[in-house]
């Protein structure tokens, strides 16, 4: 068709960008981690060699397991994940953008949940059944707070659906500038940690517990899609926040380094917040979602309408 | 092979195996994977599920009751796979030999590649057995 869609599919926003800078930036988390458990911590390429150790090694298919959900989630959601870093790169790289582009933002993330739950259901193993439950169930827990923090910035932008007017509207200044922005903005760093089930939501993955739960029977390079997955989040999510309360990316003199600082600013505060904070219970995670943080969302949407 | 077994040298996800040992050699693992000797710079991690790992630790005599898991969980693990034996009961079977339930010894039932002897071994005779199969496995 056209050579451009394959370049920002394939390479820029789109799929080697997002697997590099993530497995990057799953290396500060690592090392951060380390630093805060007065270890030494993994060397910088560890999550490359992580990863193409995985694709190398053998991949096991379980007798008693449905085989084709099984192999089709890792691919499926891998894709999900690059159609996602596609629409969230390119409003915020090349001011290129299609009317309602958050809708299909979150519909496509709601993919990734379903991918995890059929991969686990698929497996045939008690652990892997018992996280692929508890995904959905977090899932339940945090898509309704998530919904309300995209829309604060579409109520403050004057109702646009396009990530690129979203953008430039805050070029007079950031959404997290004011009262609802703040309220906003925090919600959002708590749904992206359950959305990338990391340290207090960890429920569905929860290594000690129930083994890494729907992740237990997959190996070899399956195993590395998945793995692959979890470090494109960690891309796909702060620039998805970035891009409604913090005003995008800016390329000129100084703006790489204030673009940086924002991307670190959010990556920081969630690797400070999975390491101090130990594990939730399912039930106690679902209700501070909806008792707690749903509420106080929904005031800040309120507070959004009035303009405050 | 030769890119391929670096990579694999670097990240050795490592799965434990007790299998019926007196827990002395596994309160030496658990010591081996705590902070003060840091595993992880190293590339090493301890995982819950035979299907991600790439070395089996095992400790203990190898008695009638877990030599068949043993083995099936050696099947179970995906190739390429590497087998350590920690502490004396894989060769002699240390103070368990006059045991009633002792059946055959570990390199009998499955391929070991790296032995680390000692009873207990401590944390730094593992990681020199961890460092040796990785420089066998950079040539």
């Amino acid at each position: 068709m056209n050579v451009d869609l394959f370049f920002y599919l394939l390479v820029f926003p789109g799929f080697l960008f997002t697997s590099i800078l993530g497995l990057i930036v799953g290396w500060i988390d690592r090392k951060v981690s380390a630093r805060f458990q007065y270890r030494v911590g993994p060397p910088f390429f560890q999550n490359f060699n992580d990863i193409f150790k995985l694709l190398g090694k053998q991949t096991v298919l379980i007798k008693n397991s449905l085989k084709s959900p099984f192999i089709i989630a890792p691919l499926v959601s891998f894709g999900s994940l690059v159609i996602l870093s596609l629409f969230i790169g390119l409003p915020l790289f090349f001011d290129k953008s299609f009317g309602g582009d958050i809708l299909v933002i979150l519909y496509i993330m709601v993919v990734f949940s379903i991918m995890v739950f059929l991969g686990g259901g698929a497996s045939g193993n008690v652990y892997s059944s018992i996280g692929a439950g508890r995904e959905i169930k977090l899932f339940l827990a945090d898509e309704l707070t998530f919904f309300l923090v995209c829309l604060i910035p579409i109520v403050s932008s004057g109702y646009n659906l396009e990530l690129t007017s979203i953008i430039s509207a805050q070029n007079a200044g950031a959404v997290v500038g004011s009262i609802h922005g703040i309220i906003g903005f925090l919600a959002g760093i708590i749904c992206i940690q359950a959305k990338m089930t990391m340290q207090p939501f960890d429920i569905p993955e929860a290594e000690t517990e129930i083994i890494e739960g729907p992740l237990m029977e997959y190996s070899g390079s399956l195993l590395a899609f998945w793995k692959l997955n979890h470090y494109m989040m960690y891309v796909i999510y702060p620039f998805f926040l970035i891009a409604l309360y913090l005003g995008g990316f800016d390329f000129q003199g100084l703006g790489i380094i204030w673009s940086l600082l924002k991307y670190l600013l959010i990556v920081v505060i969630m690797i400070i917040i999975k390491n101090t904070n130990p594990r939730l219970q399912i039930n106690k995670a679902l209700s501070f979602f909806w008792k707690i943080l749903f509420p106080i969302t929904f005031i800040g949407l309120i507070l959004a309408i009035l303009g405050v | 092979m030769g890119w391929y077994q670096k990579r694999l040298a670097k990240s050795l996800w490592v799965f434990h195996v007790s299998a019926s040992p007196c827990n002395n050699c596994d309160i030496e693992i658990l010591e081996l994977l705590t902070p003060r000797y840091d595993l992880e710079r190293l590339g090493i991690k301890l995982v819950g599920s035979v299907r991600h790992a790439d070395v089996l630790l095992v400790s203990g005599i190898v008695n009638k009751k877990i030599a068949p898991r043993v083995k099936r969980l050696y099947k179970q693990a995906p190739e390429p796979i590497f087998v350590v034996g920690i502490g004396s009961c894989y060769s002699s079977q240390g103070v368990f030999e006059a045991s009633y339930n002792r059946c055959q010894k570990l390199d009998e039932l499955i391929p070991v590649d790296m032995y680390v002897p000692g009873c207990p071994p401590k944390p730094e005779a593992m990681i020199e057995g961890m460092a040796k199969l990785m420089g066998e496995l950079n040539e």
